[in-house]
C-alpha cells in the first residue's frame, strides 16, 4: 500500500540531485502528439512507455513532454525527437514496444530507428 | 475512444489551454449510470461559442478548421441514452458534464483513469487538480495540493520518478474501489 509521505523520500533524493542535471540548452526533448488524433489512436500508453524507459535508465538530460495536433492525424501515434545540433527526427505509428529501441539507440547511442520514421512509413 | 477515461485526458486539456489553474474531475458510478464532470476555471466561452462547440467544425485553434474532442464525447454518451452538457461564462470557467447508461451496449469502459490522470498532471504539472471517483458510497482520489505538500517547490510533477509514482498510486486506489464495489456486490 503506498502513501503520499513516500513521495518526501523522492523529494529529497532529487534535490541532491537538481544540481547534476544539464543546462536546458544540450537536453534531447521527446515530444509526444496528445490531441484527440493522437489519444484515439493510443498515444497514452507510448507516453508512458517513454516516462518508464527513460526513468529507468537514469536519462537525466531527457525531457519527455506533450503537444497538440501534429497534424498528419492518420499517421499518429506520433512522437519528435529533438537533439541539439540535429534535425528533428517524426516517428509514426508508435507502438509501447518500439519505445525501448528508440530509447536505447536514438537517445542514448544517437542512431536514429530509420524504420520507424516517417520516412519509412511515406 | 475506446474508454471513458481517454475522453478524460483529451477534454481536460481543452481546460489547459483555456489556462485552467484550477481543475476538478469527478468520475461517479451510481447504479446505471457514469457521470463524468470536468469544471475549471479558464478563460470560459462566449455565448456565441458554446452554442456552436459541438460542432465538429468548430475550433478556437487556428491551424487547422475541425476539432474533435467535444463531438465524439457528446456522440459517445448519447449513443448510449446518456446526454452532455456544458455550462460555461466568460471569466469563471467551464463545466462539461457527460451521462452514460452503463447498461447500453455502447457504453465503452471506464478505463484506466490513474493513466489518464497522470499523464494529464505530467503535461500541465502546475495545474491544481482534484480528481474523485465515486462508486456508490465509496471514493478514491487525488488532490494536488497534497502531493505537492510532499514534494515541495523544487520537484516537479512532471518528474518521469514523480509520475510513475502518482500512476502506481492512483491504481492501487482504483483497485480497491473496484475490489470494494466486487464485494458488495
Amino acid at each position: 500500500m503506498k502513501s503520499l509521505a513516500e513521495l518526501r523520500a523522492i523529494r529529497e533524493r532529487m534535490e541532491k540531485q537538481i544540481d547534476l542535471r544539464e543546462s536546458s540548452d544540450d537536453r534531447i526533448r521527446v515530444v509526444v502528439g496528445m490531441a484527440t488524433c493522437g489519444i484515439a489512436a493510443g498515444a497514452r500508453p507510448v507516453l508512458n512507455a517513454f516516462l518508464e524507459e527513460v526513468n529507468k535508465r537514469e536519462l537525466k538530460n531527457v525531457t519527455v513532454s506533450q503537444t497538440g495536433c501534429i497534424g498528419v492525424c492518420r499517421l499518429e501515434p506520433i512522437v519528435e525527437v529533438y537533439v541539439p545540433g540535429q534535425e528533428k527526427v517524426t516517428y509514426v505509428k508508435m507502438t509501447p514496444d518500439k519505445v525501448a529501441s528508440i530509447v536505447s539507440e536514438h537517445l542514448v547511442n544517437g542512431r536514429v530507428v530509420e524504420e520507424y520514421t516517417i520516412g519509412a512509413a511515406e | 475512444m475506446k474508454e471513458i477515461a481517454l475522453y478524460t485526458l483529451d477534454i481536460a486539456q481543452n481546460s489547459i489551454t483555456a489556462q485552467a489553474r484550477h481543475l476538478e474531475v469527478t468520475l461517479a458510478e451510481e447504479g446505471e449510470t457514469i457521470t463524468l464532470t470536468i469544471a475549471d476555471d479558464g478563460k470560459g466561452m462566449s455565448p456565441e461559442l458554446l452554442a456552436t462547440v459541438s460542432d465538429p467544425f468548430t475550433t478556437t485553434r487556428t491551424t487547422r478548421k475541425m476539432g474533435l474532442g467535444l463531438p465524439l464525447l457528446r456522440m459517445a454518451a448519447e449513443q448510449t441514452g446518456g446526454s452532455l452538457r456544458i455550462e460555461s461564462q466568460l471569466g469563471v470557467g467551464t463545466t462539461v458534464t457527460a451521462v452514460f447508461q452503463a447498461s447500453h451496449i455502447d457504453c465503452p469502459p471506464v478505463g484506466d483513469m490513474a493513466g489518464s490522470i497522470t499523464l494529464l498532471l505530467q503535461g500541465a504539472p502546475e495545474l491544481e487538480l482534484c480528481y474523485t471517483h465515486k462508486m456508490g458510497e465509496e471514493q478514491i482520489g487525488l488532490d494536488t495540493r497534497q502531493l505537492r505538500a510532499e514534494l515541495g517547490e523544487a520537484v516537479s510533477l512532471a518528474e518521469p520518478e514523480v509520475v510513475l509514482w502518482v500512476r502506481d498510486y492512483l491504481q492501487e486506489q482504483e483497485t480497491l474501489l473496484r475490489e470494494h464495489k466486487g464485494m458488495k456486490a
